[in-house]
């Protein structure tokens, strides 16, 4: 993994096998602190499966041996010098938080955060509340305003998709960020 | 900027037309990897170029949609294309521009990308 937003998209994955209908997505800058934070409602995990989901040698599948998603995202945090934690119960929910410190040489960059929002909010049937702030800047998608807007029309509807891809674009402070350096 | 404000102006702007989706609908499906391997190896601007080009050009008969590890990871990006009435075909290692020559032989002109597919990639991993 080469973004964190990569590692976003891939660990949100995890709640949406869970079954969530509504994950919450918060990618907080703060100075040079980042905080991402993905929550589902989905099926939780049972306390011995929470303990072990960081260990890259632990997985509830019975293809394979490996279970990576969680494990390269904990890492990708720690080695910055931020941490990782990972709340979960069972039929409630999980909540995975990881805290990055963006000045440290082996922080990977966030990425294209907004291709990974585009792509899980208008691929997925869950609803999702995305939060980005950046220093006090900040911007909240939630599909369930749009889907109310929207009545029964999919936001896989590619007229649909192509507008919230623009949306996300132009709101998100990440957008601005760009734009003020294009400036200057 | 854009405003939800206009998305409901979209919204009564496609009322009144036809050509909403509905996965009955759609006679090809197109299944991008998206487990962690799939992701590591660039999966995220494949399906972007999957979902972005079939808008593009308003074929709403194609579904495209995700799956976990199909358990074949060094060959990812790995996509799956389902037409009705055909064998399933396996493409690997794809990319962006790949999935857009996929669009254009295989999903509009019908001719499998022969180069891209597993079949053809299983003595150059």
């Amino acid at each position: 993994m080469q973004e964190i937003s990569l590692n976003i998209l891939d660990v949100t994955q995890n709640s949406i096998t869970a079954g969530a209908s509504l994950i919450g997505i918060d990618v907080v800058t703060r100075g040079s602190e980042l905080t991402v934070e993905i929550r589902d409602d989905g099926c939780g995990m049972t306390e011995e499966q929470a303990a072990n989901v960081t260990d890259p040698f632990y997985t509830t599948r019975t293809t394979r041996r490996v279970g990576l998603g969680i494990p390269f995202f904990k890492m990708a945090a720690e080695m910055t010098g931020g941490s990782f934690s990972l709340r979960s119960q069972k039929g409630v929910g999980t909540t995975v938080t990881a805290v990055f410190d963006t000045s440290n040489i082996d922080c990977m960059p966030l990425g294209d955060i907004g291709e990974t929002i585009f792509l899980l909010v208008t691929q997925n049937e869950c609803d999702f509340v995305y939060h980005r702030e950046i220093d006090g800047r900040s911007f909240t998608l939630d599909t369930r305003e749009l889907r109310e807007i929207l009545g029964g029309i999919p936001l896989s509807q590619p007229e649909v998709a192509a507008f919230v891809k623009e949306y996300i674009a132009e709101n998100s402070p990440d957008g601005r960020e760009i734009t003020e350096r294009e400036i200057r | 900027m854009k405003s939800l404000e206009e998305l409901r102006a979209l919204k009564e702007q496609m009322q009144g037309k036809m050509g909403i989706r509905h996965d009955s609908d759609t006679d090809i499906k197109v299944v991008v990897g998206m487990a962690t391997c799939g992701i590591a190896a660039g999966a995220r601007p494949v399906l972007a170029a999957f979902t972005d080009e079939l808008a593009a050009r308003g074929l709403n008969h194609v579904a495209v949609t995700q799956t976990g590890c199909i358990g074949i990871c060094q060959f990812e990006p790995v996509v799956e294309v389902f037409a009705k009435g055909q064998e399933k075909v396996t493409y690997v290692k794809m990319t962006a521009e790949k999935a857009k020559k996929v669009i254009e032989d295989h999903i509009v002109n019908g001719k499998v990308v022969t180069e891209y597919t597993i079949g053809a990639n299983l003595n150059n991993r």
